[in-house]
């Protein structure tokens, strides 16, 4: 079973800020989802390839050849606060 | 293996610790681009010059593997003996902080691209050899840096997507020595592949140790602390031993050591925990949506074995054995490869190895260091050293004139002889000439003589520095003490 524990837990991993009501609703969903998971859990998979990706396409590579980068006028177009060529947020602490 | 603090003995008997180390270096790779996008990867830029939409983590924007990462991805793998992955894949790791603009960073997680190696080395005198767990690609971070006046933090986005290979050891090193051996020639093997510039003080080359004891023993291992950092070799090397002693005064002291961060302050020599990231160890891994996987052949991992240099090991062994050259003198030529090739084009001109070994170690390492440069950057062919050294070994000149011009063919670029014939410097051997400014001196300085008739044989030396000192230096040295000692043997 989830709990509204868990809930908060992964809510503040994810930096999203939930409800109490919300809370108990999305442990009901997630465990739904866990539930579903059990089911397919249970599947005989033998002789069934491993997916790790939706796309049948593989090997998709760049050449190491350099392409233009943003203007500054670009880069910092969608800044909230800058400051002398840096981007400017809240201070973290180390 | 650690001894308990004397002050702390009799609190709990006489117990012997084990120390227990694994390493985990991030060496970033010297591509022209970014591991997932066409941004410039060099160090030093304006701030934020080198970024775009995908680097930005800008909604919408796709990485695409830069394919020279996944080859030098494979050559540090192969060179250090790991098996390789041919399915390759991609996964994120997800984290929030300012560095790491997009929430997660793209790293590898289940399918590293190398596995299962091991590096060799000396060390303490003996032969080392340390597993290499994984060793995996990923795109680095930005750069925070933290202001207080403005009270605010500054992010700098050129480092990130800047492509890594993460290097991950078993936990085999026992001491500090062990730990600082292993980076050593780690950095050295990684030097030859000529992927990375392998500079800690850029930040090319990172490394953050895993420390953990165990009473002696004991097969278990104890609660590991992870130190970051470090910004040398040696700074490690301090960083571990302080750690080992901080555990063994924790343990012997009856408490428990706890798993966590640590960052070192090498100028006050303590370790801080880290605060952030308390909770962000669970990083919720799951294969990277934005890019498909990658198949390699059997032949493409074989090219890339084919394509490696000789490593340093091999290397040492080779050269002493094909030239006789002792360890020591082996292992300084080593150390770079170019002055290792260096010294085998010179081998081909002149046969006296020992000789070529001791004037590369000596004066051209001097040229090297003095210049600042690297032996790439100095100007000076095998054909000319070889010259030299064959000018000195026919008495041309002496091998004293030999090494004063050898900074100034470097600068110039003009042949041996030129030089020598320039600026006058062969040797005078006429022994009309010799025995002329002996009479002299002799004849000027008769205590000497006395002394040496009295068995000082020790101040003939005297009077070779004075017929030099007559002679501008060019006198025949060889020459002039063979003259002395028939002089003095006939009485």
């Amino acid at each position: 079973m989830i709990d509204k524990k868990t809930v908060y837990y992964v809510a503040a991993l994810a930096r999203l800020r939930i409800e109490d009501a919300e809370a108990e609703r999305f442990a009901r969903n997630l465990d739904d989802i866990l539930q579903y998971i059990d089911k397919l859990n249970k599947l005989d998979v033998d002789g069934v390839r491993p997916t790790s990706h939706v796309l049948a396409v593989e090997n998709v590579y760049r050449d190491d050849k350099v392409l233009p980068s943003l203007s500054p006028e670009e880069a910092f177009s969608f800044a909230v606060e800058q400051h002398e060529r840096h981007y400017k947020v809240p201070k973290v602490i180390e | 293996m650690v001894s308990a603090p004397g002050g702390l003995m009799s609190q709990t008997g006489n117990m012997d610790f084990e120390t227990v180390i694994g390493l985990e270096v991030h060496l970033q790779l010297k591509t022209q681009t970014k591991i997932f996008c066409g941004c410039r990867n060099v160090f030093g830029s304006e701030a934020n010059a080198n970024v775009c939409p995908v680097c930005l983590g800008l909604p919408g924007s796709l990485p695409v593997l830069n394919r020279q990462v996944l080859l030098d991805g494979i050559k540090v793998g192969l060179a250090l003996n790991c098996d390789i992955n041919r399915f390759v894949k991609f996964d994120r790791k997800n984290y929030y902080y300012p560095d790491l603009p997009k929430g997660y960073q793209i790293s590898q997680y289940d399918f590293p691209i190398a596995k299962k190696g091991w590096l060799e080395f000396p060390c303490e005198g003996r032969s080392k050899r340390v597993g290499i767990t994984r060793a995996h690609l990923e795109e680095d971070a930005g750069k925070l840096i933290h202001d207080d006046r403005l009270n605010c933090t500054l992010v700098d986005y050129n480092r990130t997507g800047t492509p890594l290979v993460e290097i991950v050891s078993e936990p085999d090193m026992h001491s500090p020595q062990e730990a600082y051996d292993y980076l050593t020639a780690l950095k050295l093997t990684l030097s030859y592949l000529n992927v990375s510039d392998c500079d800690m003080e850029k930040g090319s080359l990172r490394c953050d140790a895993n420390v953990s004891i165990r009473p002696v023993g004991q097969t278990k291992l104890g609660t590991k602390a992870e130190l970051k950092n470090m910004n040398s070799f040696s700074a490690v090397k301090r960083a571990v031993e302080h750690e080992v002693e901080r555990q063994t005064r924790l343990v012997l002291s009856g408490g428990q050591v706890v798993q966590e961060t640590l960052l070192w302050d090498d100028a006050q020599s303590i370790t801080v925990p880290m605060r952030s990231k308390e909770d962000a160890h669970d990083y919720r891994y799951f294969p990277e949506p934005d890019l498909v996987p990658f198949t390699l052949t059997a032949a493409e991992v074989e090219s890339v074995q084919i394509g490696l240099p000789e490593l340093p090991s091999a290397k040492l062994g080779r050269i002493r054995q094909s030239y006789g050259i002792n360890e020591y003198d082996a292992t300084i030529l080593i150390q770079d490869r170019s002055l290792a090739d260096f010294f085998e084009d010179c081998a081909r001109l002149y046969s006296d190895y020992k000789n070529i070994c001791n004037w590369i170690n000596v004066a051209v390492l001097k040229e090297i260091r003095s210049r600042k440069v690297g032996l790439a950057d100095l100007p000076l062919k095998p054909e000319t050293l070889a010259a030299l050294i064959q000018r000195v070994d026919d008495g041309t000149i002496s091998n004293l004139v030999g090494k004063d011009i050898l900074s100034g063919l470097v600068d110039s670029g003009k042949s041996v002889d030129t030089v020598i014939a320039e600026q006058g410097l062969a040797q005078i051997s006429d022994d009309a000439a010799l025995e002329k400014v002996l009479d002299e001196v002799i004849a000027a300085n008769p205590k000497t003589v006395a002394e040496v008739k009295a068995g000082k044989t020790a101040a003939m030396g005297f009077f070779v520095g004075q017929a030099m000192k007559k002679m501008q230096g060019k006198a025949n040295p060889k020459k002039l003490n063979e003259m002395l000692t028939r002089r003095f043997q006939n009485g």
